[in-house]
């Protein structure tokens, strides 16, 4: 009865978790709240008064967001965007607090640890905290009424699936970085840009016809297109098929990649 | 000397290790027998780090051949690490966890029961005098109960061999004999120890044998009191001009001892009775600032072999 050692590497991950549980789960409630009344119901009214009727699907901005409230559209974007910006949190300075600050990955592997059990625990770790996070989420779109349906719940791993898509490659990224420069790099130009850009707030059909094929290969746009027609009951085996595989197959890249940084990081 | 029927614990012929153009350890041979006590001495830069971190099979070796407790680093890995304590040169305690959860997961790390686990951690929170500190955070500890805490944490697991990467490195005087004291228990014990430093007294102390390591090779071989014998005189006289004084010496220097060693700061005279030459120095008209009579150390086989001292 042996612990597979990257089991060990997340007993590790959790003993750190459980001196700040309380405040991470105020911190995962707290954003879902601001943000869907700001952007759902503050911004939800004001469009929907300007598409004439509200939460109906006469108007030309309902239409648009297939028929239901700004609200119940923009809350699975939200879900996805927010799983998003999880995972980049945790996979960036995290890992270079084990590389370099802390050093803690270095002591692991003086122990029967391996290199690839570190990255798996490491990333089991930020899965389990993904799930948390759209958990917590999806409790306050509960709160909030921003959910059309009981299906809406199949958003949950829709969102987590699209933050272990991050996970992985940014981990990677994150395992070549000397210092945190590239970090502020990596959330300006990729985490927030995706953030807006992506369907979360307006459908991509919106943006200029020369950028819509930019959007529909971003991860973001495939994480919450498959979020949102989860959500609303509204997505097709095809659809969910072609996101679940393109979101899996970066989270597989991303691991080998990540897997060839830290070797060439710590197994110097 | 080991007795030549037990295998080593460690044996290495041609041990490379190479890092891009820089060739970190070129080519040394070694074996440390069981039990012993077994040391790299050099400075900075030596290349003593890097055979290190070959033994733990942390690092791959670059060339050459190398075997711990048996078994070959490249292929057992993970088997071998399971049976070795390591002590590394930068401390990789977790800052924001408590002292005695640093020991815990370390030995979760092992696979370690968790009722075996609390058993070692009171043991050896007391062997190493922090059974006060258990709750407190890492961060809250001075230098040298931290790296108590890292040797306390390299036993764990019981290892068959200890390594310990420059332990004392950055200690005050006090924490270092405190240190050193532990040690000395453990090798009584009869745990197999390999251990670097940059320091003689500590190489004199707790090394039954140890190798001088200097830009990358192995420079010389032997228990500390056979190098000195080998390397250096019985007694040192240091003296000590004042400021200009020493570079108008030149002859009135020749023909003391066995040899004269000139640094920027002062002269060395290896003899093998000190007060002689101390009493012959003076009688020669010699008026040093400073004069001492010293044991020879292995400072100063290093110096002669090398033509450097020995600095941080």
């Amino acid at each position: 009865m042996t612990t597979p050692p990257a089991v060990r590497v997340l007993e590790h991950e959790l003993l750190l978790y459980r001196r700040v549980w309380r405040g991470s789960i105020v911190s995962s409630f707290l954003s879902p709240v601001l943000f869907l009344a700001a952007m759902g119901v503050g911004l939800g009214n004001y469009v929907s008064q300007n598409s004439g009727s509200v939460g109906g699907a006469t108007g030309g901005a309902a239409a648009a967001l297939g028929g239901v409230s700004y609200l119940v559209f923009i809350a699975p974007g939200l879900l996805a965007s927010t799983a998003m910006q999880a995972a980049a949190g945790e996979s960036t300075f995290p890992i270079m607090g084990g590389i370099v600050w802390v050093r803690s990955f270095h002591g692991m592997l003086t122990t029967p640890i391996r290199v690839l059990d570190v990255l798996l625990g490491k990333v089991a770790y930020i899965a389990l905290r993904l799930t948390l996070v759209c958990s917590v989420f999806f409790g306050v779109m509960l709160l909030f009424g921003a959910t059309h349906g009981f299906q809406a719940i199949f958003a949950v791993p829709g969102a987590v699936l699209t933050g272990l898509a991050f996970t992985t490659p940014i981990v990677a990224f994150s395992a070549t970085q000397k210092d945190t420069n590239g970090f502020n790099a990596l959330f300006r130009f990729g985490v927030i840009p995706l953030f807006l850009f992506s369907g979360t707030f307006f459908p991509i059909a919106q943006l200029p016809v020369f950028l819509q094929p930019l959007a529909v290969v971003t991860p973001l746009w495939h994480g919450v297109d498959l979020c949102r027609t989860l959500a609303l009951g509204t997505a097709d085996a095809a659809g969910v098929l072609i996101h679940v595989a393109y979101l899996g197959t970066l989270t597989a890249v991303g691991l080998i990649l990540a897997h060839r940084a830290f070797r060439r990081r710590l197994e110097r | 000397m080991a007795d030549p029927s037990t295998p080593p614990v460690i044996r290495a012929r041609a041990l490379t290790k190479r890092f891009g153009a820089l060739t970190a350890v070129d080519a040394i041979d070694f074996d440390v027998a069981p039990g012993e006590s077994f040391g790299f001495l050099g400075p900075n830069g030596a290349g003593k780090t890097s055979a290190m971190r070959m033994i733990a099979c942390v690092s791959p070796i670059s060339g050459g051949e190398l075997s711990v407790l048996g078994m070959d680093p490249r292929a057992d890995g993970p088997r071998i690490r399971a049976r070795l304590g390591v002590a590394p040169q930068q401390d990789t305690l977790d800052m924001e966890l408590t002292v005695s959860e640093n020991l815990a997961i370390y030995g979760r790390y092992f696979d370690l029961p968790r009722s075996v686990i609390r058993e070692r951690v009171t043991e050896l929170l007391d062997f190493v005098q922090l059974s006060e500190r258990a709750r407190d955070q890492v961060e809250s500890l001075s230098g040298g109960m931290k790296r108590r805490l890292t040797i306390a944490r390299s036993l764990i697991n019981e290892p068959d061999l200890l390594l310990l990467d420059e332990p004392t490195t950055g200690l005050d005087p006090q924490a270092r004999h405190l240190l050193w004291d532990r040690l000395y228990r453990l090798k009584q014990k009869g745990v197999t120890t390999v251990l670097t430093t940059h320091y003689m007294d500590e190489a004199e102390q707790l090394c039954d044998r140890l190798v001088v390591m200097d830009k990358a090779k192995i420079v010389a071989e032997g228990s500390p009191r056979r190098l000195i014998e080998q390397h250096s005189s019985r007694e040192v006289l240091e003296m000590r001009f004042p400021v200009g004084v020493q570079e108008t010496l030149d002859g009135s220097l020749e023909g003391f001892g066995d040899r004269v060693e000139r640094l920027p700061d002062r002269v060395l005279i290896y003899t093998d009775d000190g007060d002689a030459a101390a009493s012959a120095a003076h009688e020669r008209g010699l008026r040093p600032e400073m004069i001492l009579v010293r044991r020879s150390s292995l400072e100063d086989v290093f110096l002669r072999l090398t033509g450097r001292s020995l600095v941080d």
